[in-house]
């Protein structure tokens, strides 16, 4: 028998062959990201674990300010809206008052380092019961790609558009790391999200981080090093190469604590 | 008769928005750009040649737009 495409269809495009299609927790809506923003990962790879988890109707997700502003759109959750920076605050509310539901804040680098670095430190230094998903992509994606603190040294920016000086601008913080020394956090993980095999990976901490909230062990934290190919002014096949080449190599992916623990030298 | 594991995806093509990075992802080279645009500009994800898909999902894994679906089945040839 000659297989032809039509044949192949024929035979095995079935509803029992279906292997991956889009979790009906995510809406309908066509998502605001830009073409290849790992924003859209993220959103599918946390959505589809509260499905399988059968958490849908026991979730409550914080939406930052930033291009994720709109996630209450996307994700078919309840979800909240936070101040700029005031997820953890936020989230911390509504753990305290609803400790049987499974809480997560979704917030960029410019949101939880910057104007919520505070925020943050303190959220996980009280070890809240709720876990953090940190979207790393070293620039302010929505308004316009400003340098953030998690710029790399040298990286081109429109507010350090001759690369960032570390003399006069700083260096990038490194915020899991230092959430990992604070005695609240009980997990914490970098992961990436731009090829397959991350994002099953990345997939696979945040599992982690809903069973460590769930069994009401403290603060976990999941930092996804992202990319924001609009602001970085390159294609996402090129963007996700450069954060291979470069974001990784400052940002090295990997637990950082686990059960408690550090599991992994900081420097 | 041999029994072979055949896979098949469908691209929602005015979902699409021309990222690319499923053609990248696919180990089977079988993903390319349209040279036709959807609705919204974008030349979309076509899916040029099943016959040697296995259905390992990596191309709707990456889609940051959940556009790819796919299908995976043992059949004789
Ligand atoms: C109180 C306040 N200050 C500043 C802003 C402007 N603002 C909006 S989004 C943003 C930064 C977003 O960057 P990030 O959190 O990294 O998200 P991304 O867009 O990169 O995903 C800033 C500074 C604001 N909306 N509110
Ligand atoms: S501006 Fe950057 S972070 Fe925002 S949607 Fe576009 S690529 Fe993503
Ligand atoms: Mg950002």
């Amino acid at each position: 028998m000659e297989l032809t495409a039509d044949k192949i269809k024929e035979l095995v495009v079935k509803p029992e062959n279906k292997v991956y299609a889009k979790t009906p927790l995510l809406t309908d809506k066509t998502l605001s990201y830009c073409p290849g923003c790992g924003h859209g990962v993220a959103h599918r790879i946390l959505m589809e674990l509260v499905e399988e988890m059968g958490l849908e109707n026991d979730t409550i997700g914080i939406a930052p300010v930033g291009c994720s502003v709109l996630a209450y759109e996307f994700m078919n959750v309840d979800m909240q809206e936070a101040a700029h920076g005031r997820a953890p605050a936020l989230a911390t509310a509504i753990k305290r008052l609803w400790p049987g539901k499974f809480v997560f804040t979704y917030q960029g680098d410019g949101d939880l380092a910057a104007i919520g670095g505070n925020e943050t430190l303190h959220a996980c230094n009280r070890g809240e019961n709720i876990t953090i998903i940190f979207i790393n992509n070293g620039i302010y994606g929505m308004t316009g790609g400003q340098m953030a603190p998690t710029t790399l040294p040298g990286m081109r920016t429109s507010t350090s558009p001759y690369g960032r000086d570390t003399h006069m601008m700083g260096n990038p913080l490194k915020m899991t790391e230092i959430v990992a020394m604070l005695p609240g956090t009980y997990f914490v993980t970098r992961q990436a999200v731009h090829t397959a095999k991350h994002a099953r990976k990345a997939k696979k901490a945040i599992k982690k981080a809903i069973e460590v909230q769930l069994e009401g062990k403290g603060t976990s934290f999941v930092e996804i090093v992202s990319n924001c190919n609009s602001g970085w002014k390159m294609t996402p096949v090129k963007a996700n190469q450069w954060l291979e080449e470069n974001m990784l190599d400052y940002y090295h992916l990997g637990d950082i604590k686990v059960d408690g623990k550090l599991v992994k030298e900081i420097v | 008769m041999a029994k072979k594991v055949q896979g098949y995806i469908e691209i929602d093509k005015e979902k699409c928005k021309g990222c690319e990075l499923c053609v990248v992802a696919c180990p089977k080279d079988i993903i390319r750009m349209s040279k036709d645009v959807n609705g919204k500009g974008y030349h979309y994800a076509e899916f040029f040649n099943p016959e040697p898909c296995v259905g390992c999902a990596d191309c709707a894994v990456v889609c940051p737009d959940g556009v790819i679906t796919v299908y995976r089945a043992r059949i004789e040839v």
